[in-house]
């Protein structure tokens, strides 16, 4: 994936347009080629394979199945295709319906209908497979490239599974089939077409292999299967297909069509053999071709490379002899089906760093049968052999300059240890077959095994699941239920307690739900601004309206969307606020300048089957960065055209736009504004009494003075609630006899004391004396100096003189000081740094009047 | 015979006297652990009130107890905590998370930022083994780590957490207030349970937080005053001092508690305790007069008497400059003096090296029998030794440019300190004395 966003791709169409619609001016095409340019392959796809398609998400292409290609009358590239849908792509509250383990490479047949099944062709990334099994079967084990191999067992419309149709089962197994047919064909002719002596003699041995006894057919099946399955070889193939786009090759193709149909029976026979195998992969081509294609377009296509070429067939003809051997000994030890995975790997390994050793492969297969005990000794040949032939290769590698063979090679040995990894893994893999086949190997390849074992479990042991959810430990003890009136008053005038519908916010409601649902609708994108003071409903009532969307879509109502919620609060930094919506949007985690360009991207390229995204964006002012560019992104992309995507901002200041935002973000923002006001009493109480019904707790004027002391106050409906709630507490507190008790005046009175009574004339007149006396002085010298600050020094020769006055023995310098420290502690005073000592200034954290009044009262 | 058993009882006394310190001492230094509440009943069933619904029921919560120092904020959490680790339900069910403080608290002082806090948060919630040996990258991963787990939980069946923030204040200068809107916003919304204490002793805490934050805290504030007059203050001190009846010796315990009874009563104890009341109505300063009065406890003198308490008294309230000049030589006090002569002259202004040398300088003339006329150096090495205690203090920074006979000093003492200091200190010439007492006896 990552070369391929590298380096450039071209497209183009295969063969010529198969009809073309003149009214809409388009025309069909059977295949498309991707030719890359930096590595100088061509790939071919073709209507009714199955292709990955770039998705939000790098790491997650789509999975989808090609059913039509076209151009359109301004020359864009068109796909159809029927979309496969991903694990990751189901909401995870769907999953359940599953109830059972997924694997990463099952994916659904995705009958969604709110998906764009119109793409355009650039967006395919390359071929793979996809098999479809019933819905009891087990996953066959994969050896290989698990990237490329994909599973459906059942259909997902958007709200329950379902078993695939026979229909589509038997038409995907159709689709399968063909495509190995036709890979098939194009491999056989192109052999024929570019002909080298090698090629040549290799070709009579494909030929030869069509039609070989049962016994042979099923492991040549299993290795072509294998082989086929690297990416490289399906890369080689389309090369070959793409060389050829001869009026002669379409008449070979034909005439091989015979061996063709043999070729299907073979793959139906594997397929069904698959079942009860467990053991991989599917259609099969006789894949020898495919090496030698491979090794073909590498001699044509860059003479330089010629030498290494050279030394590699010289090297191929050498291990000719030990490969035929080789194979004998698969054929016949009992073991070939249940085969080490490591040893197997190996040979596949061997098998792509000789092009033609496949070949040799065939032919070998018709020698005649060899004795157990021969075997064993072969085996330990081979093995041997093998393995200095991969060291030779090892050291020629660079020689060979063939970047792609290499990468080729490297990410086959990469899946095969991935494999050996899940070997490890599965309880039920038969160890001791796998040692018994280690045994055979020679001492060193046993060693290479036991060194990566350990190695590997270790990794396995450490590494941890990427998103690991952490979790609070469950309550042993569960937690009560409310028991008494008052209990259950509480619980529900508790502000986490969400109420089924918001009283009071109906309007605002209707205005936000209306802008978001015509958005919806049309597909496009918009920004909406909310403001108003804390505790006014803005984040519940958003919340609120994404619930009813929500249901609405999951009605049908409405088209589905997702729902993104960020708040500025919550993030350590403005620039985080892209990861999390990339976090949200795709499962990414990226860094935050990444994922700002990813998310650009996202949002300005239309996307084939991306949902309208809500995005609810709280405490917006604390996305405020000096050069804006974080709410300047978020603001721009609903804009664009493809976006698709809806914000709804959220903060306290009504001006926020005008103050904060430079105009370029302002503008964007744009004027759909509302601002929640302020709760009036009669709404804060009914709010009150909306969440009380059918409780009967509160005097209906206890509630009213609530209400209109907050509404005063704040018109903050937290407040409110907790000032409630506080209320009940008290009530409860208060009450002396087990009988039932309402809340009343005096108890909402005191709750609204406790809160909102200054906490310093209580402090002043807790004070111990000579902190009394402290203040007086400070007064005292404020009158006499006539400005509001005095240095210690000075109030303490007022201090010693009221002390005086008392009849109190004069404190020390030191007392004093501490007496002042306490106090600026409380922040009755303000204090300077206390280095200053005796000239350290002094200021009263309140007025001069409070002082004087909490002092005065005693 | 007799000797004998006058060993025998001091051994015993010995033994009982070192167990008196102990407990004493273990009390009035730990002065959470075992110490009684006084004065804060209400304070008490209400925090624990509020703490037991969260327990119990799973409501999350947000309080601060706000008191000055020493009023026994933490004292009466450390109380309700106890209570509730000992009710069998709530035992199994609580996480404590502690931000700063004695002994696994969350504490402003300690978490001086949010990135530290959250660490702390997670290392103290266990999450930690959750995540294996992942190391958080980022403070933002750590945050949406956290917010994450707290989020799985709801009200009936997580376990409740108590969050506890010492030094809350200084949480308040944390940027944006991030960790305490999240804190306060998850007890305000359908999450894990949690409560939410914050302490501090500043009685403006309300105004400090940010709209939205203020908005998501409850209000509920419990408020510690050292709201009690004299005569409880007393039946304190008598609580403090006395033995508990678990006492090892019994007759030395109902010896001593006698005693202490016997004290409380006595005038000069009252003089001495209303005095420290007046000052300060503090707890921690009644257990640190107490600890010097019980040090005072030995085998021969087994029972604390008033002038032990009037004698620790005394080294209480001692002035600390004062102290300081009393152990100067003579013509450091001699400057001092001229220092406070220039004080008066000039209504507080400062003055440098050579007026301080001048003023110095005419005393010897005029005035001086005893004193010996000193050399400039020597004057400025006296003046300087000055400098280093403290008692003189530049107005700015020494740079390196200006000369150090002429850098604008500030006296740190008080006139009143230094004819304090001069009446106690020994052998001190008359005729300083007599310089000190009147800048124009010299005349």
């Amino acid at each position: 994936m990552n070369t391929r966003q590298q380096s450039k791709l071209i497209y183009s169409w295969y063969g010529k347009p198969l009809g073309s619609d003149r009214k809409l001016r388009t025309s069909q095409y059977k295949g498309i080629l991707i030719t890359s340019e930096s590595s100088k392959t061509e790939t071919c796809i073709q209507v009714g394979d199955f292709i990955l398609v770039e998705g939000a998400n790098a790491d997650q292409p789509y999975v989808a199945q090609l059913m039509d290609l076209y151009e359109d009358g301004a020359q864009h590239k068109h796909a159809v295709v029927q979309w496969f849908c991903r694990l990751e792509e189901i909401p995870q509250n769907k999953r359940k319906l599953l109830k059972r383990e997924i694997s990463a490479q099952e994916v659904f047949f995705d009958q969604v209908l709110g998906y764009d099944t119109d793409i355009a062709a650039e967006t395919i990334i390359k071929s793979i497979m996809v098999l479809p099994l019933h819905l009891g079967e087990e996953l066959p084990l994969i050896k290989l490239n698990k990237e490329q191999t994909f599973y459906v067992k059942q259909s997902w419309d958007g709200k329950c599974f379902k078993v695939l149709s026979p229909d589509t089962f038997s038409k995907l197994k159709e689709a399968n089939k063909k495509r190995g047919v036709i890979t098939n064909s194009s491999k056989a002719f192109i052999s024929s077409d570019i002909l080298t002596p090698v090629k040549k003699e290799m070709e009579s041995v494909v030929r030869s292999a069509t039609k070989p006894k049962k016994i042979d057919m099923e492991i040549e099946s299993k290795h072509s299967a294998s082989k086929s399955s690297l990416a490289k070889e399906r890369h080689s193939q389309r090369v070959a297909n793409s060389d050829i786009k001869t009026p002669t090759a379409r008449k070979k193709l034909e005439l091989n069509s015979p061996t063709r149909s043999k070729g299907r029976l073979l793959g139906c026979e594997v397929l069904g053999l698959l079942d009860d195998d467990c053991d991989a992969i599917a259609p099969l081509e006789p894949s020898a071709t495919k090496r030698k294609v491979k090794f073909t377009s590498d001699i044509l296509g860059s003479p330089p490379k010629i030498p290494c070429s050279n030394d590699k067939s010289k090297s191929t003809s050498e291990t000719a002899e030990h490969c035929q051997r080789f194979s004998d000994t698969m054929r016949l030890s009992p073991y070939t089906k249940v085969k080490d995975f490591g040893d197997k790997d190996r040979n596949l390994r061997e098998k792509d760093d000789f092009p033609s050793l496949g070949g040799y492969q065939k032919q070998s297969s018709q020698s005649p049968v060899l004795t157990p005990r021969s075997r064993r000794t072969c085996a330990q040949k081979t093995s041997a052999l093998i393995a200095e032939q991969i060291s030779l290769l090892k050291s020629h590698g660079k020689l060979a300059a063939e970047e792609d063979f290499l990468s080729g090679s490297d990410s086959s040995y990469s899946s095969s240890s991935e494999e050996e990894d899940d070997d490890d893994d599965v309880p039920c893999t038969p160890e001791k077959k796998t040692k018994s086949s280690r045994i055979f190997s020679t001492p060193k390849s046993s060693r290479k095994s036991a060194v990566h074992t350990p190695a590997k479990t270790l990794r396995k042991t450490v590494r941890t699941p990427r998103n690991a959810t952490p979790e609070i430990p469950k309550r042993i003890q569960a937690a009560q239920e409310p028991a008494s009136v008052l209990e259950e008053a509480r619980l529900r005038l508790h502000v986490s307690a969400i109420p089924e519908s918001l009283p009071c916010r109906e309007e605002e409601f209707q205005d936000i739900y209306n802008f978001v649902e015509s958005k919806l609708i049309d597909g496009t994108g918009g920004c909406m601004y909310i403001s108003g003071v804390p505790g006014t409903g803005k984040t519940a009532t958003v919340h609120e309206v994404i619930r009813c969307l929500q249901q609405a879509a999951e009605n049908d109502e409405l088209p589905p969307f997702q729902f993104v919620e960020i708040n500025g609060m919550k993030l350590t930094d403005p620039h985080q606020a892209y990861v999390q919506i990339l976090e949200f949007l795709t499962g990414q985690k990226v860094t935050a300048t990444h994922a700002a360009v990813l998310l650009a991207k996202l949002f300005s390229t239309p996307g084939p089957k991306r949902k309208t995204t809500v995005l609810i964006v709280d405490e917006l002012d604390l996305l405020w960065t000096r050069k804006q560019n974080v709410m300047y992104n978020l603001f721009d992309w609903p804009t664009q055209r493809h976006s698709k995507l809806i914000i709804l901002a959220i903060a306290n200041t009504m001006d926020l736009p005008e103050r904060i935002m430079m105009n370029r973000v302002a503008s964007r923002l744009g004027l759909t504004r509302m601002s929640f006001q302020p709760y009036t009493y009669k709404q804060l109480q009914q709010i009150v009494s909306s969440r009380l019904k059918g409780v009967n707790a509160f005097e209906e004027d206890a509630v009213q003075l609530v209400s209109r002391k907050v509404a005063a106050l704040s018109g903050d409906a937290r407040r409110c609630l907790d000032i409630c709630r506080r209320a009940t507490e008290i009530c409860e507190f208060t009450r002396q006899k087990r009988a039932p008790e309402m809340v009343r005046m005096a108890h909402v009175t005191e709750a609204i004391d406790e809160m909102f009574s200054s906490p310093y004339v209580n402090a002043i007149r807790n004070a111990s004396l000579h902190e009394q006396i402290f203040l007086k002085a400070i007064l005292a010298e404020f009158r006499r100096a006539g400005v509001e600050e005095a240095t210690v020094q000075q109030i303490y020769h007022h201090h010693v003189a009221l002390c005086r006055v008392e009849g109190l023995q004069s404190p020390t310098v030191s007392e004093t000081m501490a007496i002042c420290s306490r106090l600026g502690a409380c922040r009755l005073l303000l204090l300077e740094a206390s280095s200053k000592y005796l000239h350290m200034r002094v200021r009263l954290n309140l007025s001069q009047d409070d002082v004087m009044y909490a002092l005065r009262e005693e | 015979m007799n000797k004998r058993k006058l060993k025998e009882s001091s051994a015993e006394s010995a033994e009982s006297i070192s167990q008196v310190q102990k407990i004493l001492r273990e009390r009035f230094c730990h002065h959470c652990a075992a110490g009684k509440l006084f004065g804060m009943e209400q304070q008490y069933r209400h925090l624990l009130e509020l703490l037991k619904r969260t327990m119990v029921h799973g409501e999350s919560n947000s309080a601060l107890i706000i008191g000055p120092r020493g009023s026994g904020k933490t004292t009466l959490l450390n109380h309700v905590l106890k209570e509730l680790r000992e009710m069998k339900q709530v035992r199994e069910d609580l996480l404590e998370v502690h931000l700063n403080g004695k002994n696994p608290f969350l504490s402003g002082l300690l978490q001086t930022n949010d990135r530290v806090a959250l660490k702390e948060i997670t290392r103290q919630l266990q999450l930690e083994n959750v995540v294996g040996d992942k190391v958080f990258g980022s403070f933002a991963e750590n945050l949406a780590f956290l917010l994450e787990a707290l989020r799985k939980g709801n009200r009936t069946s997580s376990c409740p957490i108590l969050f506890v923030l010492d030094e809350f204040d200084l949480f308040v200068h944390h940027k944006n207030q991030t960790l305490l809107y999240n804190l306060f916003d998850i007890s305000q919304s359908a999450q894990t349970p949690v409560t939410v204490l914050g302490l501090t002793c500043r009685q403006d805490i309300l105004e400090l937080l940010e709209k939205r934050v203020k908005s998501r805290f409850s209000h509920r504030q419990i408020y510690l005053m050292n709201s009690f007059d004299f005569k409880q203050y007393i039946k304190i001190f008598k609580k403090q001092l006395s033995l508990p009846a678990e006492f090892p010796d019994e007759s030395f315990a109902e010896k001593w508690n006698n005693n202490v009874q016997h004290l409380s009563e006595d005038k000069t104890v009252q003089d001495v305790l209303q005095k420290l009341f007046h000052h300060s109505k503090d707890l921690r300063s009644l257990h640190l007069l107490l600890m010097l009065a019980v040090s005072a406890v030995t085998v021969h003198h087994p029972l604390l008497t008033a002038a032990d308490l009037q004698e620790a008294s005394r080294q209480y309230s001692t002035d600390s400059k004062a102290n300081i000049v009393h152990g100067l030589s003579v013509l450091e006090i001699c400057l001092i003096i001229a220092m406070k002569h220039l004080n008066e002259v000039y209504d507080g202004e400062p003055f440098n090296f050579q007026m301080v040398y001048n003023e110095f300088q005419k005393f010897i003339q005029r005035k001086a029998h005893s004193m010996y006329n000193f050399e400039k150096p020597v004057v400025m090495k006296a003046f300087e030794h000055l400098l280093q205690l403290e008692l003189v203090q530049p107005l700015e920074r020494p740079s390196a440019r200006a000369q150090r006979e002429y850098v604008l000093m500030k006296l740190l003492l008080d006139s009143s300190q230094i004819m304090d200091a001069l009446q106690v200190y020994p052998n001190c010439p008359t005729d300083v004395k007599q310089w000190a007492a009147s800048s124009l006896s010299w005349l």
